[in-house]
């Protein structure tokens, strides 16, 4: 029983060991997608923005030029019987914010992008964290990563001109009618001269949870109260906006509401491309009020990940596959920035 | 002095086993997690989280068995240079058990994530020590990915090649005693 093998019994063993080897190793490289076909991946979605926009080592891929905000959440206790999360009936729950806007360019025009966003931190005093990522369109021009990748293709500046080259845009919307209310939204968006004044949606769909187990799908958007008043034509100062918040903020806090619109039955709640029928009801659910603005390029803010599916119990994610991709890129992009940051020794 | 037992302790046996079990799992969940962005990417996520905390107490129960309960000794026929290597791979495998996970909560602290269970922060928020983590739970991974591959094949060696009592005496089933006795 304890005789070593020698000769061919010997070799052929040691062979199928090695096999064995070769072929866990091999099954291990294909997990990783180191061998085998190229899926779209979060790393291919964050090397294509910085193809595209150039690199800028520890800033954003994405939305790369914003700033930090800070305030506060005033529930009013209207959404507490949709989800039991504490952020809906604790009186008032601390907030970190970011203003920013679309694009992987940290040194664009304020002016010059169509899309802003906000992003928030609400910490309630049960220990959740709830992050959301919100946009000002209303929907997404797509309803796949992989369209959005095809969306981001299509949008590859012009050598010649800088920008887009628009017979790739039109093929692109042509090949995606899905893209309809995007498309009329951008086509009817009037710029507000100030983040104050703009609303920010949630796009994506969850399922609002409450005590007893029942789900209600929602989408949300903040409302400003700060009236619309219309970008005035051309802007020299590229940190218009930027500007504006700060001297906004010097004179007294912002407000917004944070208004739920209700999926009703049959409602599309895992595709951000459609909207729901104007008709839905909304609930109210209380008041962010931002009253500090950090300098630029420091604050809480800037070493947060605003993953939109770090959620509190009371919110849980739909089956949206953009919220997914959503998730598995912002992370990708957290782990090259912090890296870069790690490698300049300071932050930028 | 007790003579040393010829097989590890049933409860050692169970623990390798199921360890090893999840341990792969979570090096092939982990890499291929990151690739992917599809809901199953959410899915794994969490699950890679779960067992890993869960991992965790695993091993510290297990080192604290491997630290309190008699063990087989390494076959004395061996020759030094392969004890020694033997030795210091189960240290590897070991350290690394520990590693991966203290890691993997610890980044999670240093990347300002929230953390599973409410469990406290590790670390501080801070994104330089995130970096640094956050690539030390990748190789370190790959690291005890390649430990795993040579465990095996020196266990697959002393099993087909050597046919001494190695491996049985890590055997998950009922160990059959009669030709262990005999070796001895
Ligand atoms: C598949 C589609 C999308 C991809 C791949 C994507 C990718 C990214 C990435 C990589 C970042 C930088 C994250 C960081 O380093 O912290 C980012 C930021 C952001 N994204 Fe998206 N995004 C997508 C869709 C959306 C949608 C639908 C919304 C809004 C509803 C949105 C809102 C935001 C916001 C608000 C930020 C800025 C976060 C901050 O200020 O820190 N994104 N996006
Ligand atoms: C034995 C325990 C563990 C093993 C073997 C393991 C293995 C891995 C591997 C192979 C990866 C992919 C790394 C890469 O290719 O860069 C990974 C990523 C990750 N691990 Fe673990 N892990 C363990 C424990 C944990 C624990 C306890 C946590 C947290 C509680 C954790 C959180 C994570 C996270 C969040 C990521 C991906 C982060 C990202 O999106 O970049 N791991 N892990």
């Amino acid at each position: 029983m304890s005789t070593p093998l020698h000769g061919l019994p010997r070799a052929l063993r040691l062979a199928a060991i090695g096999l064995v080897l070769a072929t866990l190793a091999a099954g291990f490289a294909y997990a990783a997608g180191w061998i085998g076909s190229a899926a779209l991946s979060p790393k291919r979605i964050i090397d294509t923005f910085e193809d595209q926009a150039g690199h800028f080592p520890g800033y954003r891929k994405n939305h790369a030029k914003g700033l930090c905000v800070s305030g506060y959440f005033l529930s009013n206790r209207q959404a507490e019987s949709l989800s039991r999360a504490r952020v809906f009936s604790q009186a008032q729950v601390p907030v970190i914010g970011r203003f920013a806007i679309g694009g992987a360019n940290p040194h664009s025009a304020d002016t010059s992008v169509p899309v802003r966003s906000l992003a928030l931190q609400l910490s309630s005093d049960d220990g959740e964290v709830w992050r959301t990522g919100m946009n000002t369109p209303p929907v997404l021009a797509v309803s796949t990563p992989e369209a959005f990748y095809q969306q981001v293709l299509a949008m590859t500046p012009d050598p010649a001109t800088g920008k887009p080259d628009p017979a790739r845009m039109q093929a692109f919307f042509a090949a995606h009618p899905e893209s309809a209310a995007f498309r009329q939204w951008a086509k009817d968006y009037k710029a507000p001269d100030s983040f104050a004044n703009s609303s920010f949606n949630s796009i994506n769909a969850f399922a609002l949870v409450n005590k007893a187990g029942n789900r209600q799908y929602v989408r949300w958007s903040l409302m400003p109260e700060t009236p619309f008043v219309a970008l005035p034509g051309p802007v020299d100062d590229p940190q218009y906006l930027q500007h504006d918040l700060q001297q906004r903020l010097s004179q007294g806090p912002l407000r917004w509401n944070l208004r739920l619109t209700l999926a009703a039955a049959g409602d599309p709640v895992d595709d951000p491309s459609q909207p729901w029928p104007a008709e839905r009801r909304t609930v109210d659910a209380g008041t962010l009020v931002i009253n500090h603005v950090d300098p630029p390029e420091q604050g809480a803010c800037r070493d947060l990940n605003f993953d939109p599916l770090i959620l509190p119990s009371g919110i849980e994610p739909s089956a949206d596959p953009i919220l997914a991709a959503r998730s598995a890129a912002y992370s990708e992009s957290f782990n090259r920035r912090s890296r870069e940051a790690a490698q300049l020794g300071a932050r930028p | 002095m007790k003579p040393a037992p010829v097989a590890f302790h049933p409860l050692a046996r169970l623990l390798h086993w199921s360890m090893a079990v999840l341990i792969i799992a979570m090096l092939f969940v982990g890499v291929s997690m990151i690739a992917d962005l599809s809901p199953r990417h959410t899915l794994l996520i969490s699950v890679h989280k779960a067992i890993g905390l869960a991992l965790l107490v695993l091993v510290v129960i297990r080192i604290i068995l491997r630290l309190t309960l008699p063990h087989p000794p390494v076959p004395t026929d061996l020759p030094p240079l392969q004890r020694l290597a033997a030795g210091a791979s189960h240290l590897l495998l070991y350290a690394l058990m520990l590693a991966m996970p203290l890691i993997g909560w610890g980044m999670l602290s240093a990347g300002g994530y929230p953390l599973p269970l409410q469990l406290p922060a590790l670390l501080p928020h801070d994104l330089q020590l995130y970096a640094v983590l956050r690539r030390a739970h990748g190789w370190l991974a790959y690291l005890l990915f390649a430990t795993v591959l040579v465990h095996l094949g020196a266990a697959l060696v002393h099993a087909l090649i050597r046919r001494d009592g190695v491996l049985r005496s890590m055997w998950p089933g009922p160990i059959r005693r009669q030709p262990l006795e005999a070796k001895e």
